[in-house]
């Protein structure tokens, strides 16, 4: 029995079965790995694959390259980070324009450019210098702090002559031996090993200070005390400076070195020796009446 | 045999491999709903894995995170009569139980009413070997039974033990590690037509889902609205639906008896729409608000409008009293409890120790039922609920929902049935060989 009038009731509703096709849907749906790789991963690896087509461009990563150093730059390059000056404390005219050389930089800099490190180990190649320490300080100054190397001796190496402090380092080469009378000489090979050591002799022969010429080293093992008129002391490798003080006490006692000595060898302490000019030789033979058969 | 027996194995594998992902759909295809409850088993732990006898999920505990029912089509008498009608009422019932539970679910255990059950009951014996009852002694016992011919187009549902005795000692549930000389066993074994459970295998497939068991609707009925009592000392359960009545009988908590019949409260709706020459939705209508069994005094005064829509003013304003409408519906559930009475007394309902009988199932709410049918079935007669299930909503709980919360329970605590057992394939072999080593021993 249909219903004549067509408005007045609503028909029956329609089917409410989902179509085949809308159940797998919601089925697929509901499978908890198909969930997730929905919800979570198809959008990170949307984000990262277009993140990796857009980087993937040559031209924008140089210009994201570009970007990112020119703002880099315009930070480091505020007048706050400049340094404009250098300044050189403890060094002496000379080598304030060595460092000022042998400095790799161009100032006004930006103090991130500046390599600190690397500015030390350059000053400190320097012979003439000890200790160095550099520092940026405020106000855009560049402050390097120098310790000198004091010369102590003359040395006459190889490569000619050579200033070296106590220690036997090398300071600078010298021209001639009278630009720096006041200081001893050192000679022979190795001379400049053994510096302190021969500072110490010399020091001990302050008594005869005014004949020394200068000091030698023999075989890079024991030294020679050289004075003028062609005297040499002769010392042990060990046990140099008692040898040296018995020398001096016997030149104290007897005015040994006045006398026409060539060599005074003291290299074996138990038996010194002296060597005599030819002349004092023969006078000493004729005193004590040998005859030499001198043909 | 062995070919049914392959397949419920395999349906049994099923259930568990869905037991080991812990979420399965419980299916009722009824004639006037299909309900689809979705259960959560939780954990693993909670499955102790018996050694073959036990049950198989053990103690599992279940919650039912996801139920929706809908207006049934294409069935008629618990069978799936069109195919693609059905499919479609099922898979809406399936895709709202789905998105109530927020998961997938891809097991299905379903139970049905139709397909002409038969019971069958079983007996077999074998001599025990070695004195001892062995777990191989019980798959030996149960496929010793001699199968009835039960015809061609026939497939078993159920075939449960219900009965172990060992000697003369009989009554046993479990009779393993108990002396004796024989084992014999009773078998319950409930057949079904095979067209419509291939019907019913053809729905489920076509939504995409995976057939993990299978229960007739009367058992599953039976195992919900039964006290645990009544399943012990006797009693039968009516499933009044819509389009069949399913009975069960039950002892010692095994069901030793179904068959359906094959009228329902669809029925009733007919004949209350011939009768009245109503529309068939009006009459369904009629019948829930108005309907009863029992007429008094005061039903003769009770009018109730025939409003329709059909532009005939007569027609349309037409009257009934509500003691018509009972005199209408009263013989037809009389034929129908009648019926019942008649089964019950061919399953031999009487000799059982206790007669209690419960009525269940959609058209069981209609008033004054209980009445009736305790003047036709006998005087223990009560009204039965499904039992309480953790999570179960409140719409679904009433008697219609009997089958369905009996199938969840089938579906936890299944019961052993035959097919839980190994065949023992080393019957011949072994047994030979142990009496050769026995003829040797006797004669040297």
């Amino acid at each position: 029995m249909r219903p004549l009038n067509r408005f007045s009731k609503k028909q029956s509703s329609s089917d409410p079965a989902p179509s085949r096709m809308s159940y797998r849907m919601e089925r697929l749906w509901l499978t908890p790995s198909f969930r997730k790789i929905v919800r979570v991963g198809m959008p990170s690896f949307l984000v990262v694959a277009s993140l990796g087509v857009y980087f993937s461009n040559a031209d924008r990563q140089q210009a994201i390259a570009d970007k990112y150093t020119e703002i880099r730059r315009s930070v480091e390059e505020r007048p706050e980070f400049m340094v404009k000056l250098m300044a050189i404390d403890g060094a002496s005219a000379g080598l304030n324009s060595a460092i000022r050389e042998v400095m790799p930089v161009d100032l006004p800099l930006s103090s991130f450019d500046l390599d600190l490190e690397a500015m030390r180990k350059q000053v400190e190649s320097l012979d003439a210098v000890k200790r160095v320490d550099v520092r940026v300080r405020a106000g855009g100054l560049l402050q390097i702090n120098v310790e000198e190397r004091v010369p102590a001796v003359v040395w006459r190496g190889p490569g000619g002559l050579e200033l070296l402090d106590q220690d036997g380092h090398r300071v600078s080469a010298l021209d001639s031996r009278a630009a720096r009378p006041d200081l001893p000489l050192i000679a022979g090979e190795g001379a400049n090993a053994a510096v302190p050591e021969a500072l110490a002799l010399l020091d001990r022969a302050a008594p005869i200070k005014d004949r020394v010429i200068g000091i030698v080293r023999i075989s890079e093992r024991r030294w020679d005390l050289v004075l003028d008129r062609a005297q040499r002391i002769m010392l042990p490798p060990k046990e140099a400076e008692p040898a040296l003080d018995r020398v001096l006490a016997l030149n104290e006692a007897q005015d040994l070195l006045k006398r026409d000595v060539t060599h005074i060898d003291i290299r074996n302490p138990d038996r010194p020796t002296l060597r005599m000019t030819s002349d004092a030789l023969a006078t000493m033979r004729e005193m004590q009446g040998i005859k030499v058969n001198s043909n | 045999m062995t070919d049914l027996y392959q397949s419920q194995r395999a349906m049994r594998n099923k259930r568990q491999a869905a037991m080991q992902r812990g979420v399965v759909a419980v299916l009722d295809v009824g004639s006037s709903k299909i309900a689809c409850l979705v259960l959560r088993f939780d954990g693993p732990d909670s499955f102790r894995e018996s050694d073959g006898i036990g049950s198989m999920a053990g103690q599992s505990s279940f919650r039912v995170i996801g139920a929706a029912t809908t207006r049934s089509r294409g069935v008629r008498f618990g069978e799936i009569d069109a195919m693609h009608e059905t499919e479609r009422a099922i898979r809406t019932a399936v895709q709202a139980a789905q998105k109530m539970a927020g998961v997938r679910v891809d097991h299905v255990i379903a139970c049905f009413a139709g397909a002409k059950p038969r019971s069958y009951g079983l007996a077999g014996t074998v001599d025990l070997h070695d004195g001892t009852v062995t777990d191989n002694c019980v798959a030996r016992v149960l496929s010793s039974c001699d199968v009835p011919d039960y015809g061609a187009d026939r497939e078993i549902l159920h075939a449960q033990p219900v009965n172990f005795a060992v000697d003369h000692r009989s009554g046993l549930g479990d009779p393993r590690g108990q002396a004796g000389n024989s084992l014999s066993v009773d078998m319950h074994m409930l057949s079904v037509d095979r067209a419509p459970i291939e019907n019913l295998l053809y729905c489920i497939k076509r939504c995409d889902l995976e057939l993990a068991g299978i229960a007739s609707s009367s058992y599953a009925a039976g195992i919900s609205s039964l006290v645990e009592d009544e399943q012990e000392l006797g009693a039968a359960c009516i499933d009044l639906g819509g389009g069949s009545t399913g009975i069960s009988i039950f002892i010692k908590k095994h069901m030793i008896y179904a068959d359906t019949v094959r009228m329902g409260g669809d029925h009733v709706t007919s004949d209350i729409s011939q009768g009245l020459q109503v529309p068939m939705p009006t009459a369904e209508r009629i019948k829930t608000f108005y309907g009863g069994v029992q007429a008094t005094g005061m039903d003769d005064r009770d009018m109730i409008d025939l409003s329709s829509d059909t532009g005939d003013w007569e027609h349309d304003r037409r009257t009934v009293s509500r003691a018509e409408v009972i005199g209408v519906m009263r013989p037809r559930m009389e034929e129908i409890l009648e019926e019942v009475r008649v089964r019950l007394d061919a399953a031999g309902f009487e000799h059982l120790p206790s007669q209690r009988i419960v009525l269940t199932g959609g058209a069981s709410q209609l008033p004054g039922l209980d009445g009736l049918a305790s003047r036709i079935l006998g005087q223990q007669v009560r009204l039965g609920r499904p039992l309480r299930v953790q999570g179960l909503p409140q719409s679904v709980t009433g008697p219609g929902f009997a089958s369905a919360v009996g199938t969840c329970l089938f579906a936890a605590h299944p019961q052993d049935e035959w097919w839980d057992f190994d065949i023992p394939v080393d019957g011949y072999p072994a047994r030979s060989l142990k009496r050769a080593v026995k003829w040797f021993k006797d004669n040297w």
